[in-house]
């Protein structure tokens, strides 16, 4: 029997969860920064176990569209993970990236696309590496996979992938920005026997 | 119609006649809206996984298309619809990312649609009309008084089925 339940959860479990979110997401932060090459702030991100009926309304209307890139995870850590911005914001990011006005609102090009994709590469890659650092085990991540559409379809895959094991979804949400403040969402779904093996990498 | 009835992921609610009732943004879950045409009591649910006997943590009925069903056409039963009158329309199951492979999370979608094909089948439920697979969400909406299952999606023109 695995030492974790998402559904209940004890109290230092549940730190340790959050606390590889913040640094995950602070360090993702920073890779974006320098990729955009300008400053962003971060506020500390907000942790929570969401059950899956209030998964998508938590974030954002269930019909905004979204950006999302998926991946999946093998090696001493085995699952996925997702990292989701709206798409106003996106296209912010993207604008950024390629030099234009940044509340520029068009349609993505081909262009625009594979930039999106390269955005959600690093941010996903600087908090792999950075989870893989702290609890010194070997993560290898597939190509990053983008899909964009309504927040609730998007959420529904890892929202799946979480049902298998509970009736919860860890989300991380990170704000940063300058002069505009994105919000960001990252899910990390480990197999359940990950998670025992994160838990005791970190000598718990 | 009176109210637009909203169901959440894994959750289902019957929905009695002028009323309405929808899902938003149906990935690769699956929406099954059930109809008994005389009574007009409808009810829908909205499923995130194909079988609950292959899951351990099974509590949660509303999740499953086996025990989702069953449940949901209890419910209506209860609420004045006769069970051997009953149809049903199907919508969702899309694969949202173009993952390649053909594991079990690459074919949940279809593997959805599947089991609730099935069930339906099992349980004597006549399946009218689907609109099921592909690679995009859909928001669902079933209204009592037509028997009309509307279906919206991004960039996409509105289906009734």
């Amino acid at each position: 029997m695995s030492k974790i339940n998402l559904d209940e959860i004890d109290s230092l479990h549940y730190d340790v969860l959050k606390e590889l979110g913040n640094i995950g997401a602070g360090n993702a932060t920073t890779a974006l920064s320098q990729l955009l090459n300008m400053k962003l702030d971060m506020k500390v991100p907000k942790v929570d176990l969401v059950g899956f009926d209030k998964l998508a309304s938590s974030i954002c209307d269930e019909e905004e569209l979204v950006v999302a890139i998926y991946l999946m995870l093998e090696g001493d850590i085995e699952g996925s993970m997702m990292f989701m911005v709206e798409k106003k914001a996106a296209t912010c990011l993207v604008n950024q990236l390629m030099g234009r006005p940044v509340h520029d609102d068009r349609d993505f090009d081909e262009m625009d696309l594979s930039a999106l994709q390269e955005i959600g590469n690093i941010i996903t890659g600087a908090y792999l590496s950075s989870l893989s650092t702290l609890t010194r085990l070997t993560i290898a991540a597939s190509i990053p996979y983008m899909s964009i559409d309504m927040a609730a379809a998007i959420l529904s895959v890892p929202a799946i992938e979480f049902g298998k094991i509970g009736d919860k979804a860890l989300l991380i949400e990170t704000q940063f920005g300058d002069e505009v403040l994105i919000n960001g969402y990252f899910i990390l779904i480990p197999e359940l026997a990950s998670y025992d093996k994160i838990l005791a990498s970190l000598g718990l | 119609m009176d109210e637009m009835i909203k169901v959440g992921m894994a959750d289902l609610k019957v929905c009695p006649f002028p009323n309405a009732i929808t899902t938003l943004g149906l990935g690769s879950c699956v929406g099954i809206a059930i109809y008994d045409p005389i009574s007009k009591v409808g009810g829908l649910a909205h499923v995130m996984l194909p079988d609950s006997t292959q899951i351990r943590n099974n509590s949660n009925r509303a999740k499953f298309a086996d025990t989702g069903i069953m449940d949901l056409i209890d419910l209506m039963v209860k609420a004045g619809a006769t069970r051997n009158r009953l149809v049903a329309k199907i919508a969702g199951g899309a694969q949202m990312f173009a993952f390649s492979g053909q594991s079990d999370m690459v074919r949940i979608g279809a593997r959805n649609v599947e089991a609730s094909k099935l069930k339906l089948k099992e349980l004597g439920v006549r399946l009218l009309a689907e609109d099921t697979g592909l690679n995009y969400g859909r928001t669902v909406e079933f209204y009592t008084e037509t028997g009309d299952f509307i279906i919206k999606s991004v960039g996409k023109e509105r289906k009734i089925i």
